[in-house]
Formats: C-alpha cells, structure tokens, sequence
C-alpha cells in the first residue's frame, strides 16, 4: 500500500526511472488485476476467439468440424436470416426510443419533482427487477390476452388501426404481433434507460433552471436549451444500455410474439440449443457483435461522450 | 538560525529534494526548524512548500537529502513511525467515524486500551466536548479544523505540521482560527510547521517564516525582518507591496550609497543593499508605499533636508478609511504607490495634481537589478 | 382555465406517473394471478380466487429446487464477482500501469456485447474443452458477466475517496494493513456492497446465458421458461410476488434503519 497515495503533480508525470529504488509494491496492482482480468480473458475473450474460429468451420455434428476458412458460412447465414437481422434493429431501436419517450418523464419526476417521494418512486423502479424477469414477460401475455381491457381500449381508441396500417399488428390481436415483442421490449428495459437518465438529471443544478427563466426563457424552452442538453450524457448511456441487449433478446420475441416476429437472437438461440448447425450459429453471433460495437462506437462518436465508462 | 537542542530537537532537512521526471518540486535544501518554534513555509501554490511537509510527513520520500528529528534520522520511517502528525488541507477527518473516534484514532492505532479521558480532555481543549457523538459532516467548517487539530495534537507529536488548515475558512472564521492555533502553540510548546499561501497568515501567527519560489527558499527570517529587508524582488512583492526605482550607483560614501535616478539623487544604506554596489553599476531601489510622505509640489519647500525625494503627479486616488492609496506617475516609475494615513488631508492631492514623493532614506533596500522587478506579483494577488 | 393551467404545470409529473404505472403493472397482475385458480395449464386467465399455490408453493416438482440452486449460484457468484471485481477496481483507481486502456476495454466489453453473443461464444468454449454442462460452468458465465458491473460500482465509489484519508491515517499510526481496514474498507464498503447486491441481481434472474451454458442443469429462470412452454403453475406467481415483497421490505428497512441512524446522530 505504500504507493497508493503517490499524486504526481500535473506539471510533470512521474517517470518510473526517477523512482527512489527501494519502493515496494511496483508490481501490486497487477496482482490485484491478475485473478479477475484473468476470468475475463480466460471466459469471455478467449470464447469470443473459438467463435470466431467456429464460423469459419465446415463439418458435420457426427464427423466433427474442422477450420477450413470457409467465409462463405457469412454469407449464407445473411441472406437466410436477413428479415431478423433487420428486425432486431427495428425493434430494438423502436423500443429504445419508446423507452427515452416514456422514461424521460419519470426521471425528470423523481429528480426534480418528487420531493419526499424520490425514494419511494426509485424503489418502485428499482424493485420489479427483483422479479425474474420471465414472469413479469408472461404478465403481459394476460395484460395484452385477445378480447382483453387493454386490446378493447386499444381498439376503441383506434389505436390499433394505426398500429394495423404500420404492420404493427394484424386485426384485433395485439399478442403474436411485432406490436407486443416491441411492448416487452420496451417494459423490459425502460429501468436501463430511467437511472442513467436520473443519474444525469440529477447532477444538474436546480439554480440552472431559474438562471433560464430569470434570462426569459419559458419552461419548455428552458427544457429544449439547457436541461436537455445537460442531460444528454444519461440519454447516451440509456439508449446504448436499452438498445445493446434489446438487439440480442430473445426472450420476448419467443414469449409474446410468433414465428413471424423472431429476432437474430431467436435465430442464434434455435441454431446453437436445437439445430446444432455452431458454424452457422457462430457467424451470426459474430454479424450481431460486429454490427453492434460498429453501431455503439458510431453513435458515442456522434454524440461526442466518449468518456461513459 | 538557533542550534539549540532539546529533549524533542529540531527539525533538521539537509540538502533534501524531490523531482518527478524532469520536474524539480524541491531543489536540494537545507532547513533548520528550531524546537518549539511556530515555523512557517510561505509560497504560492506549486512553490514546493507543500511537497517539502510532506517529506518531512513521510508521505513522500525524498529524492535525495535527510530529515533529522533531534539526533534521529527519520528519512527511511514510513509516516506511520514517525512522531510527526499533519493537520491535513481540507482535514480529511473519517467520514465513517464520529469526532470521538477520529480524534481516538491515533492512540488506538498505537495500541492504547483506554483512551476515553485524554480524547475527552482534548476535545474540551478545542471546545468540542459536546459534540463527541457527530459524524464529521454534521460539523461546521472550523468545527472540523479544530477536530483535525485535535486529531493531530492528542498523540504529542515532536512536531505539529499544518498543510493550509485555514484555507477552506471564511476571512472572519480564519482570523480567529489563526488566534487559536497560536494560543494552542504557546501552551503546548510543540514545534509547529506550518504551510500557507496566504503572507499576513504567516505573518500573524509564525515566529519564523521561509519564503519559497520554485522549489528553493528564497528567504528566511522573522516576519518583521523580511518585511523590512527584503532580499529579492519576489519576497518584497510577496509580502506586501513595493516600490522599485532603477538607479545608477553614482558614489559609495562610508555607510551610504549614493544613486542617481532620474535626475535626482538618492541615498540608500549600505546595510540593506543586497547587490553588490560598484559605482556605475545597476541597483533596485526599493521602497514600501506606507513609508512615502506625499507633499503638493507648491510646499515642496517645506520637505525636511536628507530625504529622499522623487517627483510626480497623482495618477488616481481611492479612499479606504484609515488610509488613503494613491497611485503616482513619476518619471523615473510609472504606478508608484504610497499609502497615507488618513490624519491631515491634504484637499489639493487629488488625481493630476503634482507632488513630491520623499522618505527617510533609511527606509530605502537595494536589491539586485538583475532580477525582474514584478516577480511575485501575480502569486501574491 | 385554472384546469389547463394545472394541467400544463403538472403535465411532467402526470407522464411520469403513467409510466411509473407501466412498470408496475405486470407486479400487479402476477400479484393477483397468484390467487388464481386456473382451468388448463396456463395461468393466463382469471378464474376464480384461490389460496392454494400460496398453500403449497413447493408443489409442483422441480420448482423449489430450481430455485435453491439459483439461490446457490447466485450467493457464488456474488462471492466471486464482488472479490475479483473489488480488487481490479482498486488496482484501477489506485495505480498508474501499463494496459491500462486494455484492462479499461476488458471490462468494458461484457457490458456492451449482448448476452447471447457472449452466451454463444461461452458455450463454443465449454465444447471445444469437452466441459460438462452445469453447476460449474453456470457459475463460471455468471461471474464473468457479473465481474464488470462490480467494478463499474466499486470504481466510482473509489475514485470518489480522498487519498488524503488514507494519508491521514498512515500520518496517525496506522500501518498499511491497519490503513486498509479502519479506513480504505468502511469507505469503500457502500460500492462494494451496491457492487454486490447488483451481481446477486443479475445472476438470480439470469437466463439467456444460463441457457446455454447449463446443459440439462434447471435454474429458476429455466424452470419459468420451461413451463412457458408446457403449462405455467400458480406457484411461479407466488415466488414472484414474494420475491418482489421481500426486495421492497428489505429495501424500506434498510432506509429506515438509515435514517434513524442519522438522525440519532445528528
């Protein structure tokens, strides 16, 4: 522990030459590193190198699969699945931003309008995860059940004709519909999209807001020009956080959707747990990683918060 | 300095120095702290003064020299053997431990069963009895000062060191803090070592003061003699302000030299001309705005002979209550200010009248023109 | 228009609460369902009221026991996340080193791939090694995707600890062992244990990794998505509707404990 609390000046970095030679410790901290980062490489980079290697094998389950560069697995698991590639982004990125839409308020409720609520609402938030998440899914298949309150409503309210002319869903049924994988979607992670957001709300300071109205700004501009902006670090994280493991769910499209609803992730789960075909299972986990750090690093570059970690 | 020795001894660093890299914090240095004194290192913020606390702490080793306590040598002793404690910059005080138990701390660290009478003693010491049980962040800002103190002096270090533990407290909380801590000093007769960027600080409550600037001490001594005799531009416009004129040394007459600036004469003691004089050399001359005399050119009659004098016109006045400051222009320096006290004022000096500047000349300290005459300037605002 | 006007202020808090509502809605159906009394074997629809799944919650075969391994695994799993993250999370915060960025990636990585990427590739693995599916290799997967989330929360508690307290307690006495316990520890102690309490989180409600990594080996996650397929039993509602009930309680508890602690104090 003896150089824990070495604090070069910001003139200069310590250069380790300078180093008085009878400093112990030196190699501390890969000590503490060498356990954990060894679990991650061991278990998650290392597995990501066999995947890769899997996808360009060819074979069969009964003789086994050898590597021969066959690239073309790429190819082929594209053109077949490309309907649930397009469709994972569909969904996942329609649910990230019915999540922004609908979790922006509550965020901004418990940090600035909740008073001695705030607590209470951010359990309310927080708690249903304490629920497997699988049974709060099948819930919905009793909120969202045919001839139910909610597909009535829905139905009085015309909601579903618009929903019908978007292909959202097909007559009365909401369940088995892309309308109800996206619904789940959307329940299932709008807390990933409400704490960083209220995280980032919450560092803003209250004393901004009337600088804006003392300066003639009106509440909404006042929102448009300097809360939003503020905030733009949470909605940053809340969107990757949503849209990230939204991309590779399969849960709901199996749950609350049919077979015209399955998603990449649908695809990898079948061809991994029943199919067997891992070359082909491989090369599409391969496609979906790729696309998505390509799509992340995009979008934090765009976005201009690359410092969220 | 002292060289005497007692049963705690001083503080002795001998040629110690820290770099980082290419980065000298601290140019080798030699420093004796005498026992039992109110020690203070004065410097603006990267001078080293910190840096040099800390080597003595043992928070930092230094990168070459020793630190002497008495007759041992503590440079290898991590801070936990040293009989050193710190009152830290903003008081790091446990947040998770209440006053009773930060200030109990470092007697239980050394093994001390019972603790309960000499923490409750010194927390009546700093008047915190009542509040034993609080966390720290339930304290105010000098609350917690005398906590940290507290912290610090309940295991009678050898020596107390202070890391600017007034600077996180408003002008009125600070005058009276710096009253206390001197009060504590007196009575306890620790050594304390105390690192300020804030010059009436050090001079208000230390016995000694070393004025550092980049890593070396450029001056020590008592506060009034650096005041008054100031040995290189930066202390004199560290401490204080100053007045500097670029003169010619025209003769060396006995205990006075004579210089000319402008096209006057003035007279400066040999005794506090800190460059050497050889006549047609360059000297600073300078002078501290409150011993100016400020007269209207029509008396300039009436000025007392063997003063130095200096003529101008009163380039701005402002009014501050017991003074007033005036800023002159004058041909041989351009924003001359004098400070005078407001007894007889003079309805004529105003902004654009002409007067003459004239002081004791033994007032007057020399120093080396080779220096840049604003050093210390900025630091010191 | 005193009603518009309200309406206008409160707009913020109303869409809030809506949302709030949308959350909490499947809570409340699988509450109610609970008491239900189903005719086939989907509990998808309201019959009639019935205490009997609260009765018997153990009474359908295989449930309790998917549940006490979930249980098992997620105590590990915690142990082992919470320890190695801990301590990267320090060496992180603490220590200028080479790799840094790399180590940075590493932990970042897990965080940003979905799950089944990492399921996939995991199982790839454990195949390649001829690894027998189950207890072993759930708990391997649960720990490397855990791993990040607690040094993400220790990190931020960490780095937001002043190293002058540490100083501080080195300056009074105390030795680098005694620095690390009377001091480093306590402060740290709130990011471990929010580092903890999401791990245990996490790898309780698993399932697409666990699904592919477990082999025949049922967790409770499993168990729920098995009879997704064959038939749900009143039961599943009754360990959720417990399970959401003790996380709040315990949630409250621990707040109010907090807060009479403090004001005690104060």
């Amino acid at each position: 522990m003896s150089t824990l609390t070495e604090a070069p000046p910001p003139l200069a970095p310590q250069a380790p030459a300078s180093k008085p030679p009878k400093r112990r410790g030196r190699f501390t901290p890969y000590w503490l590193l060498l356990p954990g980062i060894l679990w991650l490489v061991v278990f998650f980079a290392l597995p990501m190198i066999y995947q890769a290697s899997t996808s360009v094998q060819t074979g069969s389950l009964e003789q086994g699969y050898k590597v021969t560069w066959h690239f073309a697995t790429y190819w082929e698991a594209l053109s077949a699945y490309w309907p649930q590639f397009v469709r994972s982004v569909l969904y996942a990125g329609t649910a990230t931003i019915l999540c922004l839409l609908l979790g922006y308020p509550l965020a901004y409720l418990i940090a600035f309008r909740a008073g001695r609520w705030k607590n209470l609402i951010m359990i309310l938030v927080i708690a249903p995860f304490f629920t497997s998440f699988l049974i709060r899914t099948l819930a919905w298949k009793t909120i969202l059940a045919d001839g139910g309150p909610v597909v009535g409503a829905l139905n009085t309210l015309h909601v579903l004709d618009v929903t019908n002319w978007l292909g959202m869903t097909a007559g009365d049924r909401v369940l088995a519909t892309p309308l109800a994988v996206v619904c789940g979607l959307t329940y299932n992670f709008l807390p990933f999209m409400i704490l960083p957001l209220y995280t980032s709300l919450e560092r803003i300071d209250g004393r901004l807001h009337e600088a804006a109205g003392d300066l003639y700004a009106r509440p909404w501009t006042t929102f448009r020009r300097v809360t939003f902006p503020l905030s733009m670090p949470g909605v940053v994280s809340g969107t990757l956080l949503t849209f990230i493991p939204a991309a590779g769910d399969y849960v709901n499209a199996d749950l609350l959707g049919s077979t015209d609803t399955r998603m990449v992730g649908n695809v990898i789960q079948t061809q991994f747990l029943r199919v067997l075909d891992y070359p082909t299972a491989a090369a599409l986990s391969f496609i979906l990683m790729a696309a998505i750090l390509l799509m992340v690093t995009v979008y934090i570059r765009r976005s201009g918060t690359e410092d969220l970690v | 300095m002292t060289n005497q020795t007692g049963p705690g001894g001083d503080v002795r660093l001998t040629g110690i120095a820290k770099t980082y890299g290419a980065f000298t914090a601290v140019h080798p240095l030699d420093l004796t702290v005498p026992q039992g004194s109110f020690f203070a290192l004065l410097g603006a913020s990267g001078c080293g003064k910190t840096t040099t606390l800390r080597m003595i702490a043992g928070l930092e080793e230094p990168s070459a020299g020793t630190v002497h306590l008495g007759d041992q040598d503590v440079t290898a002793l991590p801070p936990y053997k040293r009989p050193v404690n710190t009152v830290f910059q903003s008081y790091a005080l446990f947040p998770h431990l209440d006053i009773f138990e930060n200030v109990a701390f470092g007697l239980r660290r050394r093994g001390l069963k019972s603790v309960k009478k000499q923490v409750d003693e010194m927390l009546d010491l700093v008047q915190l009895g009542e509040q034993a049980r609080k966390k720290p962040h339930q304290l105010s800002g000098g609350q917690q000062q005398r906590v940290a103190v507290a912290r610090a002096l309940i295991n009678h270090p050898k020596v107390l060191l202070l890391d600017e533990p007034l600077g996180a407290l408003d002008l009125k909380l600070r005058r009276q803090m710096q009253l206390e801590l001197k009060r504590i000093q007196t009575e306890v007769g620790i050594t304390f070592i105390h690192v300020t960027h804030d010059q009436e600080e050090a001079m208000t409550m230390a016995d000694t003061v070393a004025v550092m600037n980049a890593g070396r001490v450029e001056q020590l001594g008592s506060p009034t003699d650096l005041y008054e005799n100031p040995r290189t531009t930066f202390v004199a416009n560290f401490l204080g302000t100053s007045n500097f004129i670029e003169a010619e040394v025209d003769s060396k007459s006995g205990e006075e030299i004579v210089l000319k600036a402008g096209g006057g004469k003035l007279v400066l003691p040999g005794a506090r001309c800190s460059a050497p004089a050889t006549a047609g050399g360059k000297v600073l001359v300078g002078v501290r705005p409150e011993k100016i005399s400020l007269t209207h050119a029509d008396d300039a009659g009436e000025i007392a002979e063997g003063r130095n004098r200096i003529t101008g016109r009163i380039a701005d006045s402002s009014f501050i209550g017991v003074s007033t400051q005036y800023v002159v222009d004058s041909p041989v320096c351009s924003d001359f200010e004098v400070y005078a006290q407001n007894i007889d004022r003079d309805p004529r000096l105003v902004p654009g009248a002409e007067v003459v500047l004239h002081w004791n000349p033994a007032h007057t300290f020399g120093l080396d023109a080779a220096q840049d005459a604003d050093a210390g300037v900025e630091e010191a605002a | 228009m005193p009603f518009v006007n309200w309406l206008k202020r409160n707009l913020v808090v109303i869409a809030g609460l809506l949302t709030l509502g949308y959350l909490l809605l499947p809570n409340v159906v699988v509450t109610v369902f609970s008491f239900n009394k189903p005719k086939g074997r989907f509990n998808y629809e309201w019959q009639q009221f019935s205490l009997d799944a609260w009765k018997d919650p153990c009474g359908v075969s295989g449930l309790c026991g998917s549940l006490s391994l979930s249980l098992q695994i997620a105590v590990w799993a915690t142990l082992g996340a919470t320890l190695l993250g801990t301590l990267i999370a320090f060496a992180l915060v603490r220590y200028r080193f080479r790799a840094r960025g790399a180590v940075n990636s590493l932990i970042f990585l897990p965080m940003a791939m979905p799950e089944v990427v990492m399921a996939a590739s995991l199982l790839t693995l454990f195949l390649n090694m001829g690894a027998q599916l189950g207890f072993w290799t759930i708990l391997i997967a649960h720990i490397m995707f855990c791993l990040s989330f607690v040094v993400t929360a220790v990190k931020a508690r960490v780095m937001s600890m002043d190293p002058k307290l540490e100083e501080a307690a080195r300056d009074l006495y105390a030795g680098p062992f005694q620095t690390f316990v009377r001091v480093t520890l306590p402060i740290a102690a709130p990011g471990i244990a929010a580092g903890a309490l999401l791990a245990f989180a996490l790898s309780f409600d698993d399932f697409i990794i666990t699904n592919f990594n477990a082999g025949s080996t049922v967790t409770f996650p499993m168990f729920v998505w098995g009879s997704a397929q064959r038939g749900t039993p009143v039961q599943i509602n009754v360990i959720g509707t417990t399970m959401f009930v003790v996380a709040v309680l315990f949630v409250l508890v621990s707040m109010i404990v907090g807060n009479r602690r403090t004001r005690q104090k104060a």
